[in-house]
């Protein structure tokens, strides 16, 4: 049987021992990392509009995140991304680019098990819940807008 | 019997270490024992097209030279002894495979150096066999791939995080003479403090090395100080720290014979946070640098306690903490030093 | 377009977003999937709330390139798959909305996985 009273003491005993890391850098790698992600994201959609004047700002905001999950996933296969992820940490898991990444990492991996059962059935291990929960949570949005 | 106290056994025909040799990976040759290791390797995947076969192949590859160093034919070896972290230790059976020799496979996760020297040594004392090669090793990306995260996902290792070594040791025992001796060890328990965290190994093992250390110094009624070295496999910079406050609370005070792998392995510009951790740290530290300088009577007294944490992929996902366990053998240098 | 002022907001707003983000990765240990999963709900529930449009107005890629994005496009379709197709369009609208994001992601890395390999951080 565990002792429960120990295994508490422990833990609490633990994490005063853990040196309380300085967040600030991290903090501020993930705000300029996040900001200039969503800023070139921003100038890509500017540029398309200025280059075909009859997209619709709907369309060019579709052309804006599709072009940045390209660009995502390339960085991803050659090898740059998880640098820009350990430099920036939420910087670079927050934008839409993370969700790129932790779809090309995966298959990329898995890729030694077979292009069926390693690439194509690990793809969305890490992005999985991302999709379900989107899909149950637009329902529900759906649901919560047919009865108010 | 051979045996003593309630945890110890005790090895009174002496199998010494006739053979040894340890092999790592690139970064592991960056750190700070880079001269000690038998060979480093620039290419991580040993020329193999995937991380488990390369780990694999590191395991075989320093078994085999082992077995040279220890001049012994390979189909002279008659029991070879291994385990690593891969599921079902794959990397060690297609190793065995290769090498065609009698296979015992073993799982202690980090603590398999120890428990294949445990097991090596009961089997040659026993006089059940000439000779036991003794070997274990861990790969770096195979260890990620299986337990954390793809190697491109772009996420931040937490600083209570260890970086798995990517290398292998292997010892080979016999009934000889003369040489190194090991003369007693003792089998540890599975302890649990609860510790959750899988990103804070050093702290979930702590408890296990503690526990193993002070059965160990009961049967044995030795101090710590009887050793001139008490080498932990793979604490890291914070298990370290609380393995000398808990061995405090029983009276015991671990001074500077005592150090931890891990925490040596890396030098600090490699980032490693905490340090190694693996069934090759301890075994590549073991193998290049413990006994090359008890070779050289350096050192004559050593206390190599090897913890390793016993969770699955799928136990903590269903809640579990984490099970640890730590093996101690003790190895006496020979006064005619081989 | 190509406006300082808008330049300057959407960085802010999204820099501000993600350094909430590494907040939350630094206070609570959370891992990729659930930073993914907790941005995406916040974004369905400021859509629910009416908000997320005007939030859209004033920083514009700030909020929809971080995953909050994902999930406002998410929860929109399926309000507007409502209004434009009665019931079956709670179920086709969020997807539809979301298609192109989920099909250049699955294809790039479907590609990009054949064409290229992990590599061994160093």
């Amino acid at each position: 049987m565990q002792d429960l009273e120990r295994n508490q003491k422990y833990n609490a005993y633990i994490s005063s021992k853990m040196a309380k890391t300085k967040p600030w850098p991290s903090l501020f790698h993930a705000f300029w990392i996040g900001g200039l992600i969503c800023l070139i994201g921003e100038a890509i959609k500017d540029t398309l509009m200025l280059i075909f004047p009859t997209m619709t700002m709907e369309n060019a905001g579709l052309w804006e995140s599709s072009i940045l999950i390209f660009l995502a996933s390339l960085l991803t296969g050659i090898g740059i991304y998880d640098r820009i992820g350990a430099y920036a940490g939420a910087g670079s898991i927050v934008p839409i680019t993370g969700f790129s990444n932790s779809i090309t990492s995966p298959a990329l991996e898995f890729k030694r098990e077979g292009i069926i059962f390693g690439l194509c059935a690990k793809m969305f291990v890490i992005a999985g819940p991302v999709i379900v929960i989107g899909v149950v949570a637009s329902f529900i949005a759906g649901i919560l807008h047919l009865i108010f | 019997m051979n045996r003593v106290g309630k945890q110890t056994f005790v090895f009174n025909n002496l199998p010494r270490i006739i053979g040894n040799y340890c092999l790592v990976g690139p970064k592991e040759g960056k750190g700070n024992f880079k001269e000690y290791f038998d060979k480093i390797s620039e290419d991580d995947l040993f020329g193999q097209n995937s991380y488990e076969k390369a780990e694999s192949r590191l395991i075989e590859q320093t078994i085999s030279n082992a077995i040279e160093n220890a001049n012994l034919k390979p189909d002279e070896v008659e029991v070879m002894l291994s385990g690593d972290l891969m599921n079902q230790i794959t990397s060690s059976s297609f190793a065995a495979r290769t090498l065609d020799v009698p296979y015992i496979g073993l799982f202690g996760a980090c603590s398999t150096m120890a428990e294949t020297l445990i097991v090596g040594a009961s089997l040659v004392d026993g006089g059940f066999v000439h000779n036991a090669v003794c070997a274990t090793g861990s790969h770096f990306s195979s260890a990620e791939k299986q337990f954390r995260y793809p190697l491109e996902l772009g996420t931040q290792r937490p600083p209570t995080s260890q970086w798995t070594v990517t290398g292998a040791g292997c010892t080979v025992l016999a009934p000889n003479k003369t040489g190194i001796a090991v003369s007693s060890a003792t089998v540890g328990k599975v302890v649990d403090w609860g510790v959750t965290d899988a990103n804070n190994m050093g702290a979930a093992m702590a408890p296990a090395a503690f526990e193993t250390l002070v059965a160990h110094l009961k049967d044995t009624n030795r101090e710590p100080d009887y050793y001139n070295l008490i080498l932990t496999g793979d604490l890291g910079k914070l298990g370290s720290e609380i393995l000398i406050d808990l061995m405090e609370t029983k009276g015991y005070k671990l001074g500077k014979n005592y150090s931890d792998c891990g925490q040596m392995i890396f030098s600090n510009n490699q980032k490693t946070f905490m340090g190694g951790s693996g069934c090759g740290c301890g075994a590549s530290i073991l193998n290049g640098y413990v006994l090359k300088r008890m070779k050289l009577g350096h050192l004559k007294n050593v206390l190599f306690v090897a913890t390793g944490a016993l969770m699955s992929t799928v136990s903590a996902q269903q809640g579990e903490s984490i099970p640890c366990i730590a093996h101690g053998v003790v190895l006496k240098g020979d006064k005619d030093n081989v | 377009m190509f406006e300082l002022i808008m330049y300057l907001k959407v960085f802010l707003v999204g820099g501000f977003i993600c350094m909430l983000g590494q907040i939350l990765v630094i206070t609570t240990k959370m891992t990729s999937a659930r930073i993914l999963v907790s941005f995406l709900l916040l974004g369905v529930v400021l859509q629910v709330a009416g908000v997320f449009d005007a939030m859209k107005e004033f920083a514009g890629s700030g909020v929809t390139v971080p995953i909050m994005g994902f999930g406002y496009s998410l929860a929109k379709g399926a309000m507007d798959g409502l209004t434009e197709n009665g019931i079956m369009g709670i179920l086709t609208g969020g997807l539809t909305a979301t298609a192109s994001g989920i099909a250049v992601a699955v294809v790039s890395a479907f590609v990009v996985a054949l064409i290229f390999n992990s590599r061994t951080k160093k």
